[in-house]
């Protein structure tokens, strides 16, 4: 009885395997190998960032375009993006490092909370009627849009402060949260290795007075740093300063003039270096 | 007893101040006027700081074919033009003038409150002047009427409706309109009559204001062609769109506008101000606005400048009682809670609502026990339950299959939810990121 039960099986198994050979035969799809092996050198992470459905469709298009002028996988990075230039034998564009940073400072003891929100929790949503439980129309919510966008884990809202937070480390710069943000606070900034960076962590552009009214650490638009810069790398519009990131040299002297310090750097030395990015610049 | 078909709810009236007299506020010594009180282009300001106005001079020019122009409600200066937050906090252009204590008006405005019956104006003459009045659909919406009494060539109109329902809670504003200004309401409509060219008017008011209804029946017998319709009490009954279906019992196709059916809604105090406009020649610069909320002390309807912060009522009704915990700015079921008593009356400000702490909050949300309560209220005919869980997921395509741009966002999903989920919470963004995406398709 057990001798014909595996006899069958077998049999049933040699059928099949040689139903499945011509099966596979008979509609074998061609198509460039180089393709999954392109895939298989991007994170997988199918982020979306690069602008494509997932990587496999940007792995097809960088085996299938002449030039790879345009197309960069911000979560792979440059070492990625060189190992499948060199593979594919193109020219890859060479990219900044870039880090997404959240223009915005306004935390719970800093900006006035004028009512209490009871709806949802989302930013979409909340902005769709009304500006804001505080002050200040231009800031965060908070009601972290930006962190339920990101799939790395790298912007998390600080419970204490209610800002959200990146994560320098993890953060890729693929772009969701600055998508997810309707108030488009959050912007993805030339960063180096250690991440240091300055930015203007505010988005506010009332009047000086109206802003400084409704939030402590609001760029008031006095363009102090904008006179101090040796570089010309910040323009003052509508009220709020904006340092650009390819001329800045990071001398940090438009940091120590900020009346409101509303400038922020991160991860300079001799302050302690902190792994997230809103180290407040206090001198 | 007429009434539209599907859904409704029925919330607790608390009409407390219903029956009270328009009292006018006293003027008050600023006014912050916004150049935009209407859905459609901004008012462009033509007056400067420094410039003297009298109550009633046009302060904002209509920028474009819907828009509305904007006039002074006081009389005195130009203090400042100036960005100031509006009841959704965003800044927008406000015109600030600083009364002068005298209240002049502008010598065109017959202030005598003799009854004017006839008029030798032709329709066009009667119409330039309407749309001059920057009049517009005051029930809540703020669609400007001009808009509305241009129909496209293609459609022939048939009726007017005129809406006195008054279906929120609280609000007794065009109750007590009705009750005081009955005679100048069916001359308004004879005007809009006129303009159209048809002779066919229908008004209708919800029969829990039977001293309204009889009072509008006899200054409308006097007019062959206006007739008044008691309807059962039901809300949203005051939606366009579902009026005429209680009215006429025609349903208006989706995405489209009563127009198409031949029929121009408009609300009672529209109506009004149109009388007032063609007849007194006095443009839209005041507006009946109730104040009430279960623990105010006097709630009752004034007649109010427009520009008057909304902070200046509460001193007429007694204060805002201690456990105020949520201020409304139009009905509790469509208004928007307030986070400022600075905010100014607009031409849409239909009544202030103070919510007591227990009336304020949201209950705890409980899991959605598959009830059906949302789907039987739902006025349009949709599935609240659904829309909210393919909201949440953001997906778009069976969003639209689910007809989620028909929702009119007015609470009924949400109120008869025993489990308090936020229904048209996430209907609203749902609807939001699908007409969104559909522009983007375009």
């Amino acid at each position: 009885m057990l001798v014909n039960t595996i006899l069958l099986l077998c049999i049933i198994g040699v059928i099949a395997g040689f139903a499945l050979y011509f099966v596979a035969k008979k509609f074998k799809v061609n198509e460039n190998p180089l393709y999954g092996e392109v895939e298989a050198m991007l994170p997988g992470a199918n982020c979306g960032g690069c602008g494509f459905p997932g990587c496999r469709k940007f792995g097809e298009k960088l085996v299938d375009s002449p030039t790879l002028e345009g197309l960069y996988c911000s979560v792979g990075g440059a070492e990625t993006m060189d190992k499948i230039g060199t593979f594919l034998n193109k020219t890859i564009e060479k990219k900044d490092m870039q880090v997404a940073v959240v223009k915005c400072s306004g935390s719970c003891n800093k900006r006035q909370i004028t009512s209490n929100y009871e709806g949802i929790s989302s930013c979409a949503f909340s902005v769709s009627f009304y500006a804001g439980n505080t002050a200040c129309s231009f800031g965060c919510f908070g009601l972290g849009d930006c962190e339920k966008a990101c799939q790395f884990g790298g912007i998390k809202i600080n419970p204490e402060t209610k800002l959200p937070e990146v994560d320098p480390i993890k953060c890729t710069a693929c772009g969701q949260c600055a998508s997810a943000c309707p108030q488009h606070l959050i912007e993805l900034r030339k960063t180096n290795k250690k991440d240091m960076k300055i930015y203007v962590g505010c988005s506010n552009k009332d009047k000086g007075a109206v802003a400084r009214k409704a939030c402590s650490a609001a760029c008031i638009g006095c363009g102090k740093c904008a006179k101090t810069c040796p570089n010309e790398a910040i323009t003052v519009t509508d009220f709020l300063a904006y340092i650009d990131p390819n001329k800045c040299k990071l001398c940090r002297k438009c940091v120590e003039g900020c009346p409101t310090g509303a400038i922020i750097e991160t991860n300079f030395p001799p302050r302690i270096k902190k792994e997230d990015t809103t180290t407040e610049a206090n001198n | 007893m007429k009434t539209f078909k599907i859904g409704g709810i029925h919330p607790k009236e608390n009409k407390l101040s219903a029956g009270k007299k328009i009292e006018p506020t006293p003027i008050p010594e600023m006014v912050y006027i916004p150049m935009s009180q209407h859905i459609g282009a901004p008012a462009k300001p033509i007056v400067a700081v420094g410039d003297t106005v009298k109550a009633g001079t046009k302060i904002g020019e209509s920028s474009g074919f819907v828009s509305a122009n904007i006039f002074s409600s006081i009389s005195g200066t130009v203090e400042k033009i100036d960005n100031i937050a509006d009841a959704s906090g965003f800044k927008k252009q406000t015109v600030i003038i600083k009364s002068d204590g005298t209240d002049t008006w502008e010598e065109t405005i017959d202030r005598s409150t003799d009854l004017i019956k006839s008029t030798n104006l032709t329709p066009d003459e009667i119409k330039a002047k309407i749309i001059e009045a920057g009049i517009v659909g005051m029930g809540g919406a703020t669609f400007p009427l001009g808009v509305k009494l241009s129909p496209p060539k293609d459609v022939t109109i048939t009726h007017i409706l005129v809406n006195g329902v008054e279906c929120e809670p609280y609000l007794t504003a065009d109750h007590s309109l009705m009750l005081e200004k009955a005679e100048e309401i069916c001359v308004g409509v004879e005007l809009l009559k006129k303009v159209l060219g048809i002779n066919t008017a229908i008004i209708g008011i919800e029969n829990n204001k039977p001293d309204a209804i009889e009072k509008m029946q006899n200054a409308a017998s006097a007019y062959t062609g206006t007739q008044v319709v008691p309807l059962k009490v039901k809300y949203p009954q005051g939606s366009e769109k579902h009026l005429i279906q209680a009215l006429i019992g025609v349903e208006v196709p989706s995405r489209k506008l009563p127009a198409s059916v031949g029929v121009i809604v408009s609300n009672v105090a529209s109506v009004f101000a149109v009388y007032e406009a063609v007849m007194k020649n006095k443009p839209l610069f005041e507006r009946v606005v109730t104040v009430t909320g279960t623990s105010v002390k006097n709630p009752s309807n004034f007649l109010v400048r427009l520009g008057t912060r909304t902070g200046d009522l509460f001193p007429l009704v007694g204060g805002i009682p201690e456990d105020t915990d949520k201020i409304i700015s139009g009905g509790p079921m469509m208004g928007k809670s307030i986070s400022s008593v600075e905010i100014p009356i607009t031409k849409g400000s239909s009544g202030v609502v103070c919510m007591t702490e227990n009336e304020a909050h949201r209950k705890k949300e409980q899991n959605c026990i598959r009830c059906g309560r949302c789907v039987e209220a739902c006025p349009i005919g949709l599935e609240p339950y659904l829309l909210n869980t393919l909201a949440k997921k953001s997906m778009i395509p069976e969003l639209l299959e689910h007809n989620i741009t028909e929702c009119i966002a007015c609470g009924s999903c949400s109120f008869s939810c025993p489990a308090n989920k936020p229904l048209l919470d996430y209907i609203r963004l749902g609807k939001a990121k699908a007409i969104q995406a559909t522009m983007e398709k375009k």
